[in-house]
């Protein structure tokens, strides 16, 4: 078994540097940029060349196994409470957009991660950028049958489309459910209707001061 | 039946993937002339074959299953856009509930993650309770399987020796966590308390009882000609496929793939200082989801027994800040639970929660193939393929 | 008529009225009795639990009749587009057939409700009656799975159907060498040949027909276990995919009805097996009114160690698929009876 300390900052896995070797010669110039992501390649591609990224993984690259799809949504998510109100229920999340591990040309992106059942740490995450008013791509069911369901999810969570996927559809919600829940500016109802942990409600046990008086302080 | 030295993959002939040849013929098409209509049929989201709220819309004909559609999301709970707008021990808290049935084992892959993110590496002797607990955690859902599948196929008794084995697994991850299911034990950076005094006998003793239950069961439901008349040949997952599906765990290594993350991943827990095997089993029915799961535990006991001889000294949690701010990055880890591969990427951005973790459970994928395994199947084998697939709802639904 | 046991002169009519009172209240204590000791308590212990413990005090005894109780004053429900009076019907016809069952089945050598002994021109037919009447409650079950107006009732009622009518066959079979060794159709017949036969000139134990007609037994005993979807028969009712198959519909009253013809049937196909291939009633080497005061008793021995065996097979197998149990039956089952049938004439004339 080849040595698989995990490095302590960023470096790739031999297996992932032999991987990402093999995708540059196989795709190209439709590889916009490569990153990594703690030992493993990631390989952003050209919408374009969605599907065919995915041919290449399966068929040269020996990745048999679909692990998922899903999207990413870059933008910071817009504050739940006002500045100053001392609400601490969320973490604060940086203001600006950033981009992560191979970088991003906008908001959405959509990004998969393929194994092999045969070989060691043999994987690649690849990624796609899809433009916020055409939230397009190729779907892999011709490919990997198991995207079928994970494009699914994406289309329902993200509002990505999918060409060629037999039946789109809801998959978690109900039919008649409006918006997509996983972008950024869907918010989280539960903290709309009630700021938490913010106000505390204290019922004051019976018979003791205080009953009928407000809520006690915050957390 | 005792199979130490079954075929490796590489020896087996590769099979054409001919949906129609995994097809349970009649005999005779007897209704050729009585041309019955299609009936459909709904199994759940009530049911008690479904492990929960899981709903099957199948169309019948007769016996035989023509199409069947899962429905799912009875129970989505919206995980991921919860750890958005939560801090990492909050998400510990959470993701517990992912799989109820193995919770320590759905914390680990994130707080490893976590960890990576932050540059720490818990010590050995949190690092070998970790892997102590995960193993526990998977003997006490796959012995709740081995009864649950009998009793799915029909034999009411093997369910009763399951839970009572169970309990005394479930006793022990309570005298450690202090409580039996929903543990939330694991801090980034090590757990959380140390061994009560006593457990470590206590729990040779509770292994060497775990492993006489798996001979029982060898015994009362693998040596049962009628289970396995009814489990042989029934939803065939051919290798190929199954891995294109995304199907993993045990599921894929009773198709005879060799494949277990926790020997063929990224270290991430003590398994690669311990001395056991991968259980495969070349045909990729329901019996040999069945026994690949049986050995699996007895397997599991043994590796415990081990750790219990290796586990080192030493402090339980590393050098952690108070409060927990992971670096900007992204990660991913994929572990061998016990449904299956269970993996988080956890893209961070420096603040005291995750900015986006996606959240591949096993069970989502295991079941996704559902409607590809089930064309051709009478009704009772709809029953007994969705027992051995071992799916768990929260897993499939987040 | 001067009853023969207790010298008192009472007309027919009370007689008929003891008979059917005796019947009536039977049926249901022995459908209680085996569910009690059988399905509460044996099976509870071989899951390694205790079963019920606290109704009644001393091991749970009044559970069941206290299910009954429960079970009489519960709303009676009927599915909106059920068929009425097929639905109310149905059960009343699963436990008619156990009732005239019980009916020939004799306890003591002057013990039994009718005899069908010398019955004008049925000159002994308490065998071919029982048999007969036992498959009434395949219409019993059709009618209650049809009436239900649902599908997973359909499925187990056509289920049941099938099933049962396969399964007739190997009964009758088994039961047919029994006759033919036996000589006589008549239960009576057949015990008292057993109680004075004689084993290779011993006559201390009699003759039970187990010993000869064992590959009989073995294919009643199936026959009966499938007659009465037990596991591993119990596709129609398969409590893990059907729930209750035909009778899902079914609660209160009507439920109480089906529950004690699976019970009350189970008595008496164990009876029956008990009357054929063990003696009955019959111990060698009692006889007179010392054997009507005995015979309820050692019959009801017989019962219970066959309803064991019975019952034994059903917590411990799986439940086998509709088409494997269709396979048993048709290409196992019968030609093993015809076999049998076939090797005790030949023996038969052989040895006489």
């Amino acid at each position: 078994m080849a040595d698989v300390e995990t490095p302590a900052g960023p470096a790739l896995r031999e297996e992932a540097a032999d991987a990402l070797r093999r995708l540059q010669s196989e795709l190209g110039d439709a590889i916009v940029e490569d990153g990594i992501a703690f030992g493993d390649v990631v390989v952003r591609v050209q919408r374009d060349v969605w599907k065919r990224a995915a041919e290449v993984c399966k068929d040269g690259l020996d990745l048999d196994y679909l692990s998922f799809i899903a999207g990413i949504d870059w933008m910071p998510a817009p504050a739940v409470s006002e500045e100053g109100s001392g609400d601490t229920s969320s973490p604060a999340q940086p203001k600006e957009q950033t981009y992560g591990a191979a970088g991003s040309a906008g908001r959405f992106q959509l990004f998969a991660v393929v194994e092999s059942t045969r070989r060691k740490h043999w994987r690649v995450i690849l990624k796609t950028d899809l433009p916020d008013d055409d939230a397009r791509a190729d779907s892999w069911v011709a490919v990997y049958p198991g995207a079928d369901w994970h494009e699914r999810e994406a289309w329902e969570m993200f509002g990505f489309v999918f060409d060629g996927h037999p039946s789109l559809r809801h998959l978690y919600l109900p039919s008649e459910f409006e918006g997509h829940p996983l972008r950024k500016d869907y918010p989280l109802l539960a903290r709309e209707v009630k700021p938490w942990p913010g106000l505390v409600d204290v019922e004051p046990m019976p018979g003791e001061a205080g009953e009928g008086d407000e809520a006690g302080e915050t957390a | 039946m005792t199979t130490t030295d079954l075929p490796s993959p590489g020896d087996l002939p590769e099979i054409e993937v001919d949906p129609a040849a995994f097809r349970h013929l009649a005999d005779a098409q007897v209704n050729v002339e009585l041309d019955t209509g299609d009936m459909v049929l709904n199994i759940g989201p009530q049911h008690p074959a479904t492990h929960g709220t899981l709903r099957l819309v199948v169309r019948l004909d007769g016996e035989r299953v023509v199409s069947a559609d899962p429905v799912i999301g009875y129970m989505h709970r919206g995980y991921e856009k919860l750890t958005e707008f939560r801090t990492y021990p909050q998400i510990t808290t959470l993701i517990n509930r992912i799989d109820w049935l193995s919770s320590f084992a759905n914390e680990v892959p994130f707080i490893h993650a976590a960890e990576m993110l932050m540059g720490i590496e818990a010590p050995p002797r949190a690092q070998y309770q970790r892997t102590i607990l995960t193993e526990l955690s998977r003997i006490a859902t796959f012995l709740l399987f081995l009864g649950e599948m009998g009793l799915q196929v029909g034999a009411i008794t093997p369910a009763f020796y399951g839970f009572r084995d169970r309990e005394y697994v479930l006793n022990l991850i309570e005298a450690v966590t202090g409580g039996r299911f929903h543990p939330n034990f694991n801090r980034i950076g090590g757990i959380k308390d140390d061994l009560p005094w006593g457990w470590i006998s206590e729990c040779r003793g509770v292994m060497d009882k775990v492993l006489r239950s798996c001979d029982e069961f060898d015994d009362l439901v693998v040596g049962n000609p009628i289970f396995e008349k009814r489990t042989r040949s029934i939803g065939i997952i051919p290798q190929a496929l199954g891995a294109a599906y995304g199907v993993s765990g045990s599921n894929l290594r009773a198709s005879g793939v060799d494949w277990d993350l926790r020997r063929d991943g990224p270290k991430y827990l003590v398994y690669d200082e311990l001395d056991w095997r991968v259980w495969t089993h070349p045909d990729g029915d329901s019996f040999a989801r069945y026994w690949v799961r049986l050995q699996e535990t007895r397997e599991s006991a043994r590796m415990v027994l081990q750790m219990l001889d290796q586990m080192p000294s030493g402090p339980l949690m590393a050098k952690v800040p108070r409060i927990i701010k992971v670096p900007e990055g992204e990660v991913f880890v994929n572990t061998e639970n016990p449904l299956g591969e269970m993996a988080y990427y956890v893209i961070s951005k420096g603040a005291t929660g995750p900015f986006r973790t996606k959240i591949r459970s096993a069970s989502f994928s295991n079941v996704s193939i559902l409607p590809w395994l089930l064309r051709g199947a009478y009704v009772p084998d709809i029953i007994t393929i969705l027992a051995s697939l071992y799916f768990i709802l929260g897993d499939i639904d987040r | 008529m001067i009853h023969p046991l207790l010298a008192i002169d009472v007309g027919w009519g009370t007689t008929l009225a003891i008979k059917t009172v005796i019947v009536l209240g039977i049926v249901p204590l022995t459908a209680l009795i085996l569910g009690y000791t059988f399905l509460l308590k044996m099976m509870s212990h071989m899951q390694s639990r205790l079963g019920p413990m606290d109704p009644g005090g001393f091991h749970g005894w009044f559970q069941l009749i206290g299910d009954g109780i429960k079970f009489l004053q519960k709303e009676d429900i009927m599915p909106g587009e059920a068929d009425r009076r097929v639905f109310a019907l149905a059960p009343a016809i699963v436990v008619l057939s156990t009732f005239l069952v019980f009916v020939v089945i004799p306890a003591g050598p002057r013990i039994r409700v009718a005899s069908l002994d010398s019955v004008g021109m049925f000159n002994g037919v308490g065998v071919f009656y029982a048999l007969a009447v036992s498959s009434l409650s395949v219409i019993g079950v059709l009618m209650a799975g049809w009436a239900s107006s649902n599908k997973y009732a359909l499925l187990g009622a056509l289920r049941a159907a099938a099933q049962l009518i396969a399964y007739e066959l190997p009964l009758v079979l088994a039961v047919v060498g029994v006759v033919i060794q036996a000589g006589t159709m008549s239960l009576q017949g057949i015990v008292s040949f057993q109680q004075h036969g004689a084993l290779f000139g011993f006559s201390g134990l009699g003759f039970p027909l187990i010993l000869t007609q064992f590959i009989g037994f073995a294919i009643f005993m199936v026959a009966a276990q499938a007659e009465l979807t037990q596991p591993p028969f119990d596709m129609p009712v398969a409590e893990s995919e059907l729930v209750a198959g035909y009778m899902v519909e079914y609660t209160g009253f009507r439920f109480l009805f089906f529950f004690i013809g699976e019970f009350g049937t189970a008595f008496a196909f164990a009876a029956l097996a008990a009357t054929l291939f063990l003696g009955g009633w019959s111990v060698p080497w009692v006889h007179g009114t010392a054997a009507d005061l005995l015979g309820p008793f050692v019959l009801f021995a017989k019962v219970m160690l066959v309803a064991f065996l019975m019952f034994w097979a059903r917590f411990t197998y799986p439940r086998f698929r509709e088409d494997q149990l269709q396979a048993i039956a048709w290409k196992w089952l019968i030609p093993i009876a015809l076999f049998n049938i076939l090797l005790t004439g030949v023996l038969k004339v052989a040895f006489t």
